[in-house]
């Protein structure tokens, strides 16, 4: 099958549902109220990309994301590092990182706002809880998966600790950092929009929340489908970046010769 | 023949390795009594050798002898359980800066650029960037990857990459160079083209070298002399013989030359016992 058959199967499947969707709520077949029609929520989207306050809120999400996954992937790494160096510090640690681990992110959200208030932080720091672990778990396993041939050739190469940390440590941890980043981004938007939807006055999260207090549920499908065309954005760019820091991974189908 | 090569040394030797005759030459590496041992486990017991500056020497031994324990304590990587070892008189504590070391497995950083591995010796030397720079680029041409410079490891061949980790193992002119079974990773023609490869570089500037080995050939065709290792644990050395055959030799050559098949049936009646003692102990 060619890439054109595919494509055509693919917006033909679209086609049905949606198609489908909007004959059975013209139909009264589909409650409204409950799904509405997709007409509808297309209008309501073209209505949100036309009005310039809705890019206050896409603004407001973005920097809540971009922040709590900066912070975290920050701290995760510099955590992670250290633990994957020192194991006496990671046995002693361990316990205590597994049970916040174990701790619901979505709980530590009303406390959050408790400290930070209904701004732009507690979101921000929400989204570093759920972003820490995964880069934290990343960043020790790639410090100690790291090949004792490299290090050791480093070292006698004559690599003090900083060379060692800089060239061979980071290095390697970043790969496996770098591979989740993707993981990890996800969770900064899932941080950023549980924190508007729970308490906030801007943002998408807030978009939805309002929209679903208003019992408008053309609203919360608009807001949804607006936010995975966000994430896919991300997701996008995301792909060029990795793409461009880890030019020496050899690529799917690129074989290491012998 | 062999005369005129020692002394057709084409730069002048560095001041750690004056070496105009060779018989002359002072003792660069000194194991005096060395045992290594793994908690309980002695893997090396009370071993004595003498490495002269400017001399090949071949370790071989069967597998699983504790070949390699000997390598990485003159390393400065394990410390020996007793005993000493000097580096030009020196003791060694720690990895020292004048070993190279050319590790079996792939050891080059696979995030960097052959350039950029090549040239990581003299920065971490601190070495400005210009002039390090310079010595990779004509370090990578002395191994034959002229225009490889900007490729990463899993862009190049085997025996590229051996190459590289040549280059980068010798561009800050190691006092002693040790080299773990280097070649036994890669096919027999690559293997034959880098020893080659390897003879001719060290003939240019002759240090001196351990190499170890569980290919007999490869340790008489490259070595000036060749320890045999007993069968492990407690392992020691049986017997050390001299390689008289003349230099610059082709490795796939020499191996008809008929005084190499005398050196190589010798040494093999001494080796070949502790290679069956050693296969009787794994069963």
């Amino acid at each position: 099958m060619n890439a054109a058959t595919e494509r055509a199967i693919q917006i033909g499947i679209l086609v049905v549902i949606l198609g489908g969707w909007q004959i059975g709520t013209m139909t009264g077949l589909i409650d409204v109220f409950f799904f509405p029609a997709p007409l509808d929520i297309g209008t309501q989207i073209a209505s949100w990309v036309a009005d310039t306050s809705f890019y206050r809120h896409v603004g407001i999400t973005l920097t809540e994301t971009v922040l709590g996954y900066l912070i975290g992937t920050g701290l995760g790494v510099a955590a992670g590092v250290w633990l994957g160096l020192s194991r006496s510090a990671a046995r002693i640690l361990d316990p205590f990182i597994k049970g916040l681990n174990a701790i619901p992110r979505v709980v530590l959200a009303p406390i959050f706002v408790l400290w930070l208030g209904l701004g732009l932080w507690s979101k921000v720091a929400l989204a570093v809880t759920l972003v820490f672990f995964i880069t934290f778990f990343n960043a020790m396993q790639g410090v100690r998966e790291v090949n004792p041939v490299v290090l050791s050739n480093a070292r006698i190469l004559g690599a003090n600790r900083r060379d060692l940390l800089r060239h061979v440590y980071f290095p390697a941890a970043a790969s496996w950092i770098l591979s989740s980043l993707r993981t990890s981004v996800g969770f900064a938007v899932v941080g950023a929009i549980i924190g508007e939807y729970l308490g906030s006055s801007a943002g998408l999260g807030y978009l939805i929340a309002q929209a679903e207090g208003n019992f408008d549920a053309t609203g919360v499908f608009a807001g949804i489908i607006i936010l995975s065309i966000f994430v896919l954005l991300i997701d996008t760019v995301l792909n060029v970046v990795e793409k461009r820091l880890i030019t020496w991974r050899p690529s799917a189908g690129e074989e290491r010769p012998a | 023949m062999s005369a005129a090569v020692v002394r057709a040394v084409p730069q002048p030797p560095m001041p750690a390795s004056p070496q105009a005759q060779p018989s002359q030459a002072k003792s660069m590496v000194s194991v005096d009594n060395v045992t290594m041992a793994f908690g309980s486990f002695v893997a090396v017991q009370d071993v004595n050798l003498t490495i002269k500056d400017g001399e090949f020497v071949s370790i071989v031994g069967p597998t699983g002898c504790g070949k390699s324990t000997i390598l990485n304590a003159i390393a400065g990587l394990l410390q020996p359980a007793s005993g000493s070892i000097t580096i030009d008189a020196k003791p060694v504590k720690g990895i020292q800066g004048n070993i190279g070391y050319l590790f079996q497995q792939d050891a080059l950083l696979p995030w960097k650029t052959a350039i950029e591995n090549t040239e990581l010796g003299l920065m971490f030397r601190r070495e400005p960037a210009g002039v390090r720079r310079e010595k990779a680029m004509a370090w990578l041409a002395k191994v034959g990857l002229r225009g490889f410079e900007h490729r990463y490891p899993h862009q190049l061949s085997g025996g590229q990459r051996k190459r590289v980790q040549m280059a980068q193992a010798l561009i800050t002119e190691p006092q002693v160079i040790l080299m773990d079974e280097p070649f036994s990773a890669l096919d027999i023609h690559t293997r034959h083209l880098m020893q080659n490869e390897l003879l001719r570089l060290w003939q240019e500037d002759r240090r001196a070298v351990v190499m170890i080995t569980h290919d007999l050939e490869e340790a008489i065709a490259l070595g000036d002399r060749v320890v045999i290792l007993s069968a492990g644990p407690r392992s020691h050395i049986i017997e050390s013989f001299d390689v008289d055959l003349s230099r610059p030799r082709d490795v796939a050559e020499i191996k008809l030359d008929p005084h190499f098949m005398d050196l190589y049936r010798n040494i093999w009646a001494s080796l070949r016992g502790e290679v069956e003692k050693s296969y009787e102990r794994r069963d």
